[in-house]
């Protein structure tokens, strides 16, 4: 499963997570407002406390913090440059208690209580026809094509390399698209077969507690 | 068009988006180094093939599985972190982006796929997106209007590059598989 979660039974994991969606949604909305750096230093010191618990599984998540470092390093040599040093400085905090805050609800949420939690925040979207399960076939099905498009990139470049000895680069795109596109009638049609995107009722599907624990749907169609 | 096809291409254009972030290879380097990933070239197209709410709604799924905690967004980045950051302006920008892209490629009906989809890539995926980004940049860095418009120029060069790879694409799908062109049919 491709998920940032890291799996731990701390206070924050055992939270709802409808409760720290919440929480992060005031929290950062009362963040804005705050033009004192060191008000917000104290902030970013808090949030980083909460990173502790987590141990050494963290270490990675913040591997791939490292572009927002540089990002922040340009914002401030930009902000001092501009002549506005300690609005920069405040910026940069504030960016990093936002940033790092959001991604401990992330780690610590499993994408299935995520979706359960966000799902009847979009209930008023059923006037437009968005129906939950619908949205949770969408959200597998994007799961799942996600690894099949980057192989189908993968395999395509490498024979584009054979061929002409140059990286195909942005010229392999609409061959991509095309050979998805074909699978993607067949999947479509599969799921007719199965009785369309309404069509199975959830006490019907046959195991699992959610689309995310179960298979893509036709894994053998790749 | 049944619900079906309509909901799986849906998906397979947000995993398109995704797929365009996550590939290095895509990576158009361009002056001072700076990686330009194609992943808004997934933007661009999902308005043009699909039209403007089907490529918006795209636009949208790929957001929310992002929100969910998958690391899709250029450079393996994902989760609600992202929609804390600086560049907040552009993802909030990339469904109005598809939406506009997928009104101008319906509006030039006339025209042949290239011409249109250039067009549209430039209008929705560069004018429309930028506006967006830029405001979102000023808004979370603390810049005003003008300094965030400096800020972000590096890229625009690499965006119109890919504004027209992204025609290009769209006419060798609509030569290669025509019924894919949903956004005008």
């Amino acid at each position: 499963m491709i998920s940032a979660y890291i799996s731990g039974g701390g206070f924050l994991h055992r939270l709802p997570a409808g409760a720290k969606l919440a929480g992060l949604a005031l929290t950062s909305l009362a963040l804005l407002p705050v033009s004192d750096w060191r008000v917000m230093g104290v902030v970013l010191v808090a949030v980083v406390a909460l990173y502790l618990p987590l141990g050494r599984a963290v270490l990675p998540t913040f591997k791939g913090l490292r572009p927002l470092l540089v990002l922040a390093a340009l914002l401030l040599a930009f902000h001092i440059y501009l002549g506005t040093a300690e609005a920069g400085w405040l910026a940069v905090l504030r960016l990093f208690a936002m940033v790092l805050m959001a991604t401990l609800v992330t780690l610590t949420t499993r994408m299935q209580d995520m979706l359960d939690a966000l799902t009847p925040a979009l209930g008023p979207l059923k006037v437009v026809g968005l129906k939950p399960q619908r949205l949770a076939l969408a959200v597998t099905l994007v799961i799942r094509f996600t690894p099949l498009l980057v192989g189908l990139g993968l395999v395509l470049g490498e024979a584009h390399l054979a061929r002409t000895g140059r990286r195909g680069n942005l010229r392999l795109v609409a061959p991509i698209a095309i050979q998805a596109l074909r699978t993607a009638d067949r999947v479509a049609e599969a799921i007719a077969a199965r009785g369309g995107v309404d069509g199975v009722p959830p006490e019907a599907r046959p195991r699992g507690d959610g689309p995310l624990r179960r298979a893509g749907p036709d894994d053998e169609d790749t | 068009m049944t619900k079906d096809r309509s909901l799986v291409h849906i998906a397979l254009y947000a995993a398109l988006i995704a797929a365009l972030g996550l590939m290095p290879k895509f990576d158009i380097p361009i002056a001072a180094g700076i990686p330009v990933t194609a992943q808004s070239l997934g933007i661009m197209l999902a308005g043009i093939m699909l039209g403007p709410v089907r490529g918006a709604l795209a636009v949208l799924l790929f957001l929310f599985v992002v929100a969910l905690g998958a690391p899709l967004l250029a450079g393996g980045r994902g989760g609600l972190g992202a929609f804390a950051g600086p560049s907040v302006g552009f993802l909030v920008g990339f469904p109005v982006a598809a939406f506009v892209c997928g009104l101008v490629m319906r509006a030039t009906r006339a025209l042949p796929v290239f011409p249109a989809a250039l067009a549209a890539a430039i209008g929705g995926g560069v004018i429309v997106l930028y506006a967006f980004g830029i405001s979102g940049l000023a808004l979370m860095a603390g810049l005003d209007l003008d300094a965030a418009a400096r800020a972000v120029t590096v890229f625009i060069p690499g965006d119109l590059i890919k504004a027209v790879a992204a025609a290009m694409v769209a006419q060798s799908i609509a030569r290669g598989l025509p019924s894919a062109l949903i956004s005008r049919t």
